[in-house]
């Protein structure tokens, strides 16, 4: 049996758009790439996807800079706003689309970020989210006030008690809060709000909400961990996994992993979207998309970041080998690898990698390039084709229900969203699988996600949403 | 970047706190709005429209961190920082300047939102430090209060964690050198290397410098000359004692002085003290120095003042009531006496004030 029929797939698909920040996919040598921290780059983004009817706009996040060898790492893009304050200026300049800040449990206070994010969302008028990350490096420790302190086992233990913490800050003012009229007794109607207290191995806090409830009622919840841990966390606590499986088979087989999960964890089938990272390459033609697919790789991993990308797993420098030639025959100098700091890759022993990657790509003919380019894409090739065959290519995905929809990072700034909106988007639309307007005004709504899971009990069925009725 | 040449300091500067519905804790029964529809982006769009147009230097954004439970005033409040960053894109020369706390807050984060803002306000950013150290807001972040005499030498080492942070990247470390594959020059970008009493920052900091260089730095006049500040907020009981106040101010190592100042007009045919006594019925007004009048009276007063302070923080007492006063009585007369001229559209908050773009302080010399 395959799980994912239980899905009743609306045939729609949605986008989302990551501006990432901080990558090496995102190019930044060609003439068209502009500035990745000026105002008028976010602007151009956030305005085009909401000119595309996208349903997110997803800002990530990194607390310490990426370092290589012990020294900064230079050769990619870096160096970005903090998700928050950049988003709260986007509010203001746009209306429907939704607003992602990645923040993490380990180096933020509840009490704080669950403040801005019902900031954000009050702003807004109900279009925030928190993609919810885990840090545990002491090195980033070293940014803030209470450095390393947490174990790598104790991560999701924070992560978990973090987000009950926040959902009930949120929860913490009764409905009706504030005076109805002008000519109340007071702003604030007495014994209105309940005081959240936690006093766990994690926290030991006790914490006044400052604010009610926007139109969506909390922060819409995104999680991103593909561990086993890491999906049982996303169906206990989130309303969208940003998953690593964009490839139909192998969305199709995530799909059946997160639903059977999910109802596992005793919600409806459909009450966690799946929203997987792409990258879109398109063209007139397949020919023309193909051309300049092998641009863009070429322009992603130059001759610098090939040999820094082994480095990395070598513990040493490899600048005496030809980027064109064979991987190094000489074995890394360390045990364990240790990858660019701040990059989110672990190793197993850098002996055995060193020597399978060195068969794979004699088996495959690769240069040092050639296999870094194709080992570095963790999402597989991308979509690259014409906008005909893109468009027919997610008609499928829509109809199969594999994912709910993608969430795009393109690989250009500010200008890589241009021939999706003008080219794809009309395309989708014609084939009947992409929203020609917007469903709602706040971003629970246009996800087609129902209330929080603490707020169901609270509410009675007519003001859930209509996809209520599939589960 | 070498420093730039000073600036002319051409105008005394117009601060306005846009908090809520006014300064006054009944304000709230007086807006032109219903109490549920001031949590939201619209409010601030119509606040801080006016007071751009009008010709404000400066909005500032109060915040707080606990919710008083004895008032009957104005109980929730959007984060300050996020309250400025809607309002960058939608204004042009209105210096924007949230309150951010030093005591319970993450420095890293903190200087982080603050040079954002300013990426986000084309160099209008400024940030008005406050240290309170309340036991509620302790308790919310697992923390306990400091010993007071501690309070405002931990204000000024997050103060100087975050100039560090600002200039751990220098101007042009951004290099995009496509010959060599380099997107930054890494010799530009300098550890921070905080060492505080209780806390340290390593750095580099996550964003670029930002475009000010140095973003503008307000503080209470008390916690100056610990902290490093480039604005004096001067307050006193009366207005008598403001100008004595400011003088003292202005040798303490700030280089511009404002004066506080709580204000309510006679508006409408209503008078400044009627309007007051209605107010102070529902709950009083406990401010500091303040004006209760008409707004020939207050350009008066205030010109009297700017002989003693480089500009003033207004509060008025009820936005949607002493806003427009302001806008089409004050601010018009003091356009026309030439004390005060509008910020120019485009113009940092730093040359508002007169203040140079500062060197670097990791910058080879």
């Amino acid at each position: 049996m395959t799980n994912h029929h239980r899905i009743a797939g609306n045939g729609q698909i949605q986008f989302g758009v990551f501006f990432q920040g901080v990558n090496h996919t995102t190019v930044w040598k060609d003439a068209q790439s502009g500035s990745q921290t000026d105002f008028e780059s976010f602007r151009r983004v956030a305005q085009t996807a909401e000119r595309g009817l996208f349903s997110a706009f997803f800002l990530g996040e990194g607390l310490r800079l990426r370092e290589h060898l012990g020294k900064i790492h230079d050769l990619d893009v870096v160096g970005r706003p903090d998700a928050q304050t950049a988003l709260a200026a986007l509010a203001a300049i746009t209306t429907n689309i939704g607003l992602v800040a990645t923040q993490n449990t380990t180096y933020n206070d509840p009490a704080d970020l669950a403040h801005r994010l019902a900031s954000l969302d009050l702003l807004s008028g109900g279009r925030a989210a928190w993609n919810i990350v885990t840090t545990d490096n002491a090195w980033t420790g070293a940014n803030f006030r209470r450095g390393g302190f947490l174990k790598h086992e104790y991560r999701y233990v924070r992560a978990e008690a973090f987000v009950q913490t926040a959902k009930a800050i949120w929860d913490s003012w009764a409905d009706g809060a504030i005076a109805g009229s002008r000519n109340d007794q007071r702003w604030l109607r007495e014994d209105a709000i309940t005081t959240v207290e936690r006093h766990d191995e994690s926290f030991d806090v006790e914490i006044t909400g400052r604010l009610p409830r926007s139109s969506q009622q909390h922060p819409v919840l995104f999680q991103a961990g593909d561990s086993p841990d890491g999906r049982d966390f996303a169906v206990r606590n989130a309303d969208v996994i940003f998953s690593a499986h964009p490839e139909l088979e192998d969305a199709k087989k995530f799909r059946d992993d997160i639903v059977a999960r999910t109802l596992k964890a005793g919600r409806p089938a459909d009450d966690v979207k799946i929203f997987p990272g792409q990258e879109f390459i398109l063209g007139a033609t397949a020919a023309e998309a193909e051309e300049k697919h092998q641009w863009v790789r070429s322009l992603q991993v130059g001759p610098e970041t090939a040999i820094a990308y082994l480095e990395q797993f070598w513990g040493r420098t490899l600048t005496e080998y030809d980027p064109d030639g064979p991987l190094p025959d000489i074995d890394p100098l360390v045990d364990v690898t240790n990858p660019t700091r701040g990059n989110a890759f672990h190793g197993k022993s850098a002996k055995d990698l060193a020597a399978q990657w060195r068969a794979d790509a004699k088996e495959n003919g690769q240069s040092i390039r050639q296999f870094v380019a194709a080992r570095s894409r963790l999402n597989g090739r991308g979509l690259v084709g014409s906008y005909d065959d893109i468009a027919d290519k997610l008609a499928e995905y829509a109809h199969t229900g594999a994912v709910d929809g993608f969430n795009i990072t393109p690989w250009i700034v500010p200008g890589g969203l241009d021939d999706i909106v003008n080219e794809l988007v009309p395309r989708l639309q014609d084939r009947g699988v992409y929203r020609t307007e917007y469903e709602g005004t706040n971003l629970r709504e246009n996800l087609g996600l129902r209330v929080p899971l603490t707020r169901r009990g609270s509410l009675t069925s007519t003001q859930l949403t209509e996809s209520e009725e599939v589960a | 970047m070498p420093s730039t040449p000073v600036p002319a300091f051409r105008s005394r500067v117009i601060a306005l706190e846009l908090d809520g519905d006014g300064a006054h804790p009944a304000s709230w029964r007086k807006a032109h709005h219903d109490p549920q529809a001031l949590l939201g982006g619209q409010r601030i769009r119509e606040t801080v429209l006016a007071a751009d147009i009008a010709g404000f230097h400066v909005s500032t954004f109060k915040d707080s961190r606990v919710v008083d439970p004895g008032s009957t005033g104005i109980a929730g409040r959007i984060d300050a920082i996020q309250r400025a960053a809607f309002a960058a894109p939608i204004t042009r020369s209105i210096g924007l300047v949230p309150e951010a706390g030093t005591l319970f807050t993450e420095p890293f984060h903190v200087a982080t939102q603050l040079a954002s803002l300013d990426y986000s306000s084309l160099g209008r950013a400024g940030w008005l430090v406050t240290a309170d150290n309340l036991a509620k807001e302790a308790r919310s972040v697992g923390r306990t209060q400091l010993p007071e005499g501690q309070v405002a030498s931990e204000a000024a080492d997050v103060v100087q964690a975050s100039r560090r942070l600002w200039d751990s990247w220098e101007d042009d470390a951004v290099i995009r050198d496509v010959a060599t594959g380099r997107y930054l020059d890494r010799d530009k970008l300098h550890y921070a290397d905080f060492d505080g009493e209780r806390f340290s920052v390593k750095g580099p900091s996550i964003i670029p410098r930002p475009l000010q260089g140095q973003l503008v730095v307000f503080a209470p006049a008390e916690l100056i000359p610990a902290v490093e500040a480039d604005v004096a907020l001067v307050s006193a009981d009366t207005t008598d004692d403001l100008p004595q106040a400011a003088q003292a101010a202005a040798s303490s190592g700030a280089p511009r002085t404002l004066v506080e100042l709580d204000v309510i007009l006679d508006s409408r045919g209503q008078t400044a003290e009627d309007r007051l006594a209605e107010l102070d019925s529902y709950e009083e007004w406990t401010g500091g120095a303040r004006y209760v009048g008409s707004t020939e009276g207050l350009v008066e007063l205030l010109t009297t003042l700017f002989a003693a302070a480089d500009g003033v923080r207004l509060k008025p007492a009820v936005l949607d009531v002493d806003l427009p006063e302001l806008a089409n009585k004050v601010l018009p007369e003091l356009h026309r006496s030439g004390l005060v001229v509008p910020p120019l559209p485009g113009a940092t908050l730093r040359e508002t004030f007169g203040l140079p773009r500062p060197a670097n302080r990791f910058a080879a010399a």
